[in-house]
């Protein structure tokens, strides 16, 4: 292990440290802590819809139907199945078991849309979303759309926390290699991706299936913390939010998912004040933001922290220079 | 001596529109064969179908013994077939060195865990994915421009490193669709020397369409001429030259 793997290692224990001691000595005040764990819940449904819709070039409108996946599965097995008995026991495997229950799911909306080419994923994730919120209105064992409640407050900062540094571990390492170059090859031409022999249909189940995983991961996360779900909380307008703070941070960058949810979550929470017209704040900071930089503020750049360093290019300026002169 | 691609019979309809029709190829390795013909002949459908980008109404591919039709893109070429194509297809967003090293994509032998993980062996293979894909740009003489996007080199740059990608999918045959579309005679030149050098280099058969009488001429062994779907000469490119349907398929029929 290198110096400066040794010191990420450090950093991130730190980070352990600082989120059970923020959540622990009473600094922050409820209502904080739990808008920073939104702030972390977020950044994991951005990340994970942007692997599919920035790093991939399609356009998968309903990441709040798996999210509502996880966070229902994860309830009834922390509640029906164990009967909130050894909570931070069963927390941790509950979550995993929601987002592997979700992405399973997942196979069947990516199954038929990605056997063609188009814009057919759009369409069946917006009809699956709607889906979703429909079947769950109509289970009555499942509170039907008075929702589902009983769930211990079992998330807390330092989980949150650990699940926002796996997705990006898991994001970072997959975009740094082979399979993330053929997935940004399929965003720049399915065709020839094609004929460099990417299997590019396998390819996009692949990825979706891993972004499934951790909207459900989210979901239980939410779960966990709202301690009450109800099929209205996953209804389109959520799967909007995301999708703004996608486009706002940037697509095809992590930096950018982590800034995007971030600032969408806070401010949000800031404008308070203002009442419905809050709402307005969010699509109105998007049209400008398509129109002045239409990839997003990190648009697909990297903060180069986050890039693996054998991929790290610092291309000089006269270097630069050369080349687009040369044009 | 083997065969190393055999087609026979290759038919395909676009609708009620016969694009190829009954088209037969016998190519054996180190050859040069061209593929010519006015715009519209089928050419590039020819390529197409050979690649898996649309698949054959009738008639036979056969790679090596082995039956292509009916295969997905992705197979065919990890068989060892590459191809360019005649707009260029570059993934404009991404550098230089990543458009070679996806051209690598069914080399690298390590599975999403080790990409996952960092293990050993993805080191491994991504050092020697991307020392070779350096070397590639080393002899398409692409070096500076390893970290700029595709997209900002010069059209003549663009060309090459089209071909530089699918060679570095290590193929035995080459499949180039117009690669002296848009060029000016200098240009023209140096593509036929740069040509004549692949074959020998990467030790390639070649098989390409062209539009331009002069490239064809040049360097190709044996010539085919397609004019609506339908094989018109089969020869050299001496015949050809002189060859009366030829000659009214690309000027016209006299008047009599």
């Amino acid at each position: 292990m290198g110096p400066k793997s040794r010191m990420t290692l450090v950093l991130v224990l730190l980070g352990f440290v600082l989120c059970l001691f923020l959540e622990r000595s009473g600094l922050l005040s409820a209502y904080v802590l739990q808008i920073s764990m939104y702030v972390g819940i977020n950044i994991i449904l951005t990340l994970s819809l942007n692997l599919v819709n920035g790093y991939m070039g399609e356009f998968s409108v309903g990441h709040a139907g798996f999210m509502a996946i996880g966070a229902y599965v994860s309830s009834i097995i922390t509640v029906r199945v164990f009967h909130n008995q050894m909570g931070p026991l069963v927390f941790p495997l509950a979550v995993i078991v929601a987002g592997i229950v979700t992405a399973a799911t997942s196979f069947v909306v990516a199954f038929p849309s990605f056997r063609t080419r188009g814009d057919y994923l759009a369409i069946v994730t917006l009809a699956f979303n709607m889906i979703v919120k429909s079947v769950l209105e109509n289970i009555d064992a499942l509170g039907g759309p008075r929702g589902f409640m009983g769930m211990g407050r079992l998330t807390n900062l330092a989980n949150v926390y650990a699940w926002c540094l796996v997705t990006i571990f898991v994001v970072r390492n997959l975009v740094y290699s082979n399979f993330g170059r053929a997935v940004l090859s399929i965003r720049e031409d399915e065709v020839a991706s094609n004929l460099v022999s990417v299997n590019t249909r396998q390819m996009k189940i692949m990825v979706f299936l891993i972004a499934a995983f951790f909207a459900g991961i989210a979901g239980a996360l939410f779960a966990h913390v709202m301690q009450f779900i109800n099929p209205r909380s996953f209804a389109i307008q959520k799967s909007t939010d995301i999708l703004v703070m996608v486009y706002l941070g940037g697509i095809g960058s992590i930096f950018g998912s982590v800034l995007g949810a971030t600032v969408c979550t806070v401010l949000l929470e800031l404008l308070r004040p203002l009442g419905v017209w809050r709402w307005v704040v969010g699509p109105i900071m998007l049209v400008v933001l398509m129109i002045c930089r239409p990839t997003g503020i990190m648009g697909l750049k990297e903060l180069i922290g986050l890039i693996p360093r054998e991929e790290r290019v610092l291309v000089k300026k006269e270097e630069t220079d050369v080349v687009t002169a040369s044009n | 001596m083997l065969s190393l691609l055999q087609i026979e019979g290759l038919t395909h309809f676009f609708g009620g529109l016969k694009a190829v029709s009954d088209f037969n190829l016998e190519l054996s390795g180190g050859e040069v064969v061209g593929l010519i013909g006015p715009n519209g002949a089928g050419k590039t459908t020819v390529f197409n179908l050979i690649t898996g980008v649309y698949k054959p109404s009738a008639g036979q591919i056969r790679f090596e013994g082995q039956e292509l039709v009916g295969l997905q893109s992705c197979q065919i070429i990890s068989t060892g077939i590459a191809r360019t194509f005649q707009t260029i297809r570059l993934f404009r967003d991404l550098t230089v060195l990543d458009n070679v090293r996806l051209g690598h994509f069914s080399q690298a032998r390590y599975g999403i865990r080790d990409a996952l993980i960092r293990s050993g062996n993805f080191r491994d293979e991504e050092k020697r994915i991307k020392d070779k894909a350096l070397e590639l740009l080393e002899a398409f003489n692409l070096t500076r421009y390893a970290y700029v996007q595709a997209k900002a080199l010069p059209y003549g740059e663009q060309r090459r490193l089209e071909i530089a990608r699918a060679l570095s999918s290590n193929p035995k045959l080459l499949l180039l669709d117009e690669p002296a579309a848009g060029m000016n005679p200098r240009e023209i030149d140096e593509l036929l020397e740069r040509i004549a050098w692949l074959k020998d280099e990467f030790d390639l058969t070649i098989f390409l369409i062209e539009h331009q009488m002069r490239v064809v001429m040049g360097i190709c062994e044996r010539i085919t001429v397609l004019d609506f779907g339908e094989t018109i000469a089969v020869g050299a490119p001496r015949e050809i030259q002189t060859h009366p349907r030829v000659l009214e398929a690309y000027l016209g029929k006299e008047v009599s």
